[in-house]
């Protein structure tokens, strides 16, 4: 016996999962699908930066709202919240800095710039040489490791139908809504989401809309365990480092450096020519890291689009069928925009307004 | 782009050394990498300088003369340099190397792998006490430096690793309360048929068990160590009869002992296999998951080679033989002469030395009735401490591939790199989610191979070479 679903969600990553259960409150019959294992896309390998000092000015009260989910997820997802700094070496990232952040600040993050001695009595153990460094108290971060477990332990509770392993290779309308066939039985649903990450592409093309995406290879590092060297999240003013030591002692290094690959060729590799200069800059800022070893490198994929705001609404001709990602600081904002999304979906009025994927993407955002 | 070398081979035990020697001789420049410090591999382990006069056996002789052969010929081989990534690059390889505290890169056109094989031990209650040791990893501390594992000790295992084990601690003056192997002694005789390909080395095997028999070592056939009782150290061993699959089945008897070499199989190390780009299948046979490699070590990936018991757990002799068929393939692609006739008598060499090797291997497969041995408690993760309770609850609520763990609890996270106990996860996930054998691949690899220390990467480094890159969108 084959049901058709309220709601067929493709791409079980922090986007898939949010919107699945505000759609599951309110009683819709959804079906999320993965080609992976849940949370394991971006969502499971990024470096779980929960920072207002690299968000965009005008996705602030997104990544405000964004935070207050994380706070409230608590343990359960490695949330911590010491704060965080980013600093400037040289005159010209102190400019850098100044301008950006005091930009952020009137968007509405408590950012302030603070003195060298501040900084050294919060964090010792950072280089000599920084010549500025601004402060934001709600920066934290998460363990992005966790999100497939959480999303996978609340789904369940919520009753929402969930195949992992179980890639939608075909997309087809029909009068009932939409066919998605999978290796295992196919899924009839009335409405559509795609929150695919890096393989939206693909996937919307299949119902006839060319979405111009772009994909990039982050990479992050990690090292062993360590003494306790650092608290806060460190950032860099150029915004070519972030790292944070988590309670179990390891250190995190990321820094948007790129890698190698496509969505459609495997998971991505890492290649040290980006790898290298990433943590020698993490050990020119904190030199005590020298002495970590690293375990291990990799690459996860991020998808934007030509203005770098995000695709959330529905998607341009095709009616009932949504589109949700390409979310700069994705992580940070998924769990609260994959909210909206479910009331867009629901027809209700959304707290903030989203961001139609039918713009035109060469103009300016209103 | 050119290249430091026309071929790095990777490991220096019987099949990467006779690669590069084979290489060698057809006239391409190699170079040979290692991280232990002379040649020799597993098998053939130098000893260490403080037990050099220590009495000679077959396995040092055929370690010294490698070394020797490696010496003469025009091989450059880097010992005590471990290897922690491989990249493609255009049209070579590039190599990641550590050696002391220092990072070193190298090219070669083409990469040739002989990285061997690493020790299963499933675990069972009480495996981490201290006195227990790995029945593959027993073998490194006598050969390495003539170390016993105890005073009184029980081997147990399966295949002829334990037999040789047995005999090794004999010979260097130690004493076997027990050997307990879950074979059944007509296993073995069913398996004497494909020994006989290698006459050799089956007889090697029957003076092990003919030596404690004589001496009147306790062999008991089709049993299984199921627990291990000690706090600082081992003083008791538990072990109950088996059944053909190796589920445990009478009553519990004890033994005292203060150590205890225990394993189950050995897994081809194909983690640098998998970073050069090689897919993997589950061949139970060859010991688990391995590339797709022929007999003379070719791969699907261009100037890529794999052999010895890295591509298939077939033992040491026919390591010999594939490494030099990779090493004279590798050559072939680089326009070495070959001659028809010694890669005729290689492959059929091959084939005789892997017959043997299947039929070893056969015996050493862990069979299901292993996974019944664990309790809750039993830890199965060391570096995170997590135990089997843990890992069946994650995989209970849905978690049940091996990446899916590893994201959820760690295993795998650890300074091990998931060698440790990643069989065991893959093998406790086919169990508790009724997935078939074979099912659950292990995790993806990443880089590097061994932990690096961050300066060892970073070194060399100047702060004006940072790309000014575009900043981020505001
Ligand atoms: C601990 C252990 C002990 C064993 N003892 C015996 C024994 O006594 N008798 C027996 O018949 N068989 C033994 N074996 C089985 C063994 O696999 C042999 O069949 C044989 O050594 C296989 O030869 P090989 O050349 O394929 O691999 P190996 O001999 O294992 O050689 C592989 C080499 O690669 C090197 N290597 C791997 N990765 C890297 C890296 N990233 N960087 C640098 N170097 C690297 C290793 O240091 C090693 O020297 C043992 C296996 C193990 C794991
Ligand atoms: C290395 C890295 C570091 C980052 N650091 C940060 C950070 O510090 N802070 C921050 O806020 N953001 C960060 N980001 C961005 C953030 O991770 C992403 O914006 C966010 O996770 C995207 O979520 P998603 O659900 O859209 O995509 P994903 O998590 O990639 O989920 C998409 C899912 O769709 C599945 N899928 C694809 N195709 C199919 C198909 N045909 N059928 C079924 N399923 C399919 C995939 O398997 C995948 O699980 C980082 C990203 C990376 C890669």
């Amino acid at each position: 016996m084959s049901t058709t679903h309220d709601i067929a969600i493709i791409g079980g990553g922090i986007m898939g999962c949010a919107t699945a259960l505000r759609l599951a409150e309110v009683g819709m019959r959804t079906i999320v699908l993965d080609q992976g294992d849940l949370g394991l896309g971006a969502s499971g390998v990024n470096a779980g930066t929960l920072s207002l000092q690299i968000k965009r000015v005008k996705l602030m009260p997104y990544a405000l709202a964004g935070h207050r989910e994380w706070e409230a997820m608590g343990v359960a997802v490695g949330f911590k919240k010491p704060g965080g700094y980013t600093l400037a070496f040289t005159a010209r990232e102190a400019a850098l800095l100044q301008e950006r952040q005091s930009l952020k600040a009137q968007a509405g993050a408590p950012i302030r710039f603070v003195s060298i001695d501040e900084l050294r009595k919060a964090e010792p153990n950072l280089a000599p040489g920084i010549v500025a460094a601004s402060y934001c108290p709600e920066d934290g971060y998460a363990n992005s490791s966790l999100t497939g477990r959480y999303y996978r332990l609340r789904m369940r509770a919520a009753d929402i139908d969930v195949r992992e392993r179980c890639p939608a290779t075909k997309i087809s309308q029909t009068s009932g809504g939409f066919r998605i066939e999978t290796p295992q039985a196919p899924v009839k649903c009335v409405r559509l989401l795609i929150a695919a990450g890096g393989w939206i592409k693909p996937l919307a093309g299949q119902l006839g809309v060319d979405l111009p995406i772009n994909v990039r290879v982050n990479t992050a590092s990690v090292t062993e365990r360590m003494k306790p060297l650092f608290s806060a999240v460190i950032g860099h003013a150029t915004g070519l480092l972030t790292m944070k030591q988590k309670t179990d002692g390891t250190v995190l290094i990321g820094g948007g450096w790129q890698g190698r690959g496509t969505p459609q060729s495997g998971r991505g590799t890492v290649t040290m020519e980006t790898v290298i200069p990433n943590l020698a800059l993490a050990q020119f800022a904190l030199p005590a890291l020298g002495s970590a070893r690293v375990t291990r490198c990799w690459t996860g994929f991020e998808a934007n689009v030509p203005d770098f705001y995000p695709l959330a609404g529905q998607l341009p001709g095709v009616a009932n069928a949504f589109v949700l990602g390409c979310v700069r600081g994705g992580f940070t904002i998924g769990p609260y925009i994959g909210r909206l999304m479910g009331d867009f979906i629901l027809g209700r009025e959304t707290e903030l307004s989203l961001f139609d994927p039918g713009r035109d993407f060469n103009e300016e955002l209103q | 782009m050119t290249a430091d070398c026309d071929i790095a081979v990777l490991g220096a035990g019987p099949a990467g050394a006779n690669a590069a020697i084979q290489a060698a001789t057809g006239g391409c420049s190699v170079v040979l990498l290692d991280e232990a410090a002379q040649p020799g591999g597993q098998v053939w382990r130098a000893k260490s300088t403080s037990i050099l006069s220590a009495p000679a056996n077959s396995e040092s002789k055929a370690g010294d003369a490698l070394r020797r052969a490696v010496n003469q010929s025009d091989i450059t081989h880097h010992g005590s340099t471990r290897v922690w990534q491989i990249e493609r690059v255009d049209d070579v390889w590039r190599l990641y190397l550590l050696q002391g505290n220092q990072t070193e890169k190298m090219t070669a056109r083409a990469l040739i792998l002989a990285t061997g094989a690493r020790e299963f031990v499933h675990p069972i209650p009480g495996w981490t006490t201290p006195g227990v040791h790995g029945l593959a990893g027993a073998t490194a501390l006598f050969k390495d430096a003539l170390i016993l594992p105890g005073k009184n000790t029980v081997v147990a295992g399966a295949g002829p690793l334990a037999f040789f084990v047995a005999s090794e601690i004999r010979r260097l003056g130690g004493q076997i309360a027990a050997v307990i192997t879950p074979n059944s002694r007509s296993e073995w005789l069913r398996a004497i048929p494909a020994m006989s390909a290698r006459p050799d080395l089956l007889a090697r095997g029957a003076t092990w068990v003919a030596d404690l028999m004589t001496s009147g070592i306790p062999i008991h056939w089709r049993h299984a160590v199921t627990a291990v009782s000690g706090t600082s150290q081992v003083d008791a061993v538990h072990f109950q009869r088996v059944s053909p699959d190796w589920s445990p089945v009478d009553k519990v008897r004890t033994l005292n002992a203060d150590s205890l070499c225990l394993g189950h199989g050995l897994i081809p190390d194909t983690q640098a296999a998998q970073l050069a780009g090689l897919e993997l299948t589950y061949r139970a046979e060859l010991g688990g998951w391995v590339a797709r490699v022929a007999p003379d070590g070719i791969t699907e990936v261009k100037n890529l080679f794999v052999c010895g018991d890295g591509a298939g757990i077939l033992g040491a002799a026919a390591a010999v033989v594939q490494g030099r068929l990779a090493g004279l393939a590798a050559a072939t692609g680089f326009g070495a002469q070959r001659s028809e006739n010694l890669y005729q008598q290689l492959l059929s060499q091959h084939a005789r030395a892997a017959r043997f090797g299947r039929a070893a291997t056969a015996l050493a497969l862990p069979r299901p009735g292993l996974n019944r041995v664990a309790t809750p408690n039993t830890i199965i993760c060391r570096c995170e401490s997590l135990t089997l309770a843990d890992i069946r609850d994650e995989i209970r609520t849905g978690a049940t591939s091996t990446n899916a763990v590893k994201a959820g609890l760690r295993a795998g996270m650890g300074p091990c790199g998931g060698r440790y106990c990643q069989t065991a996860v893959s093998r406790l996930i086919e169990h508790t989610a009724n997935l078939p054998e074979g099912s659950v691949a292990p995790p993806t690899p990443r880089p590097p191979l061994r932990p690096v220390p961050l300066s060892a990467m970073a070194d060399d480094f100047n702060y004006d070479d940072l790309p000014i890159s575009k900043p981020a969108p505001l």
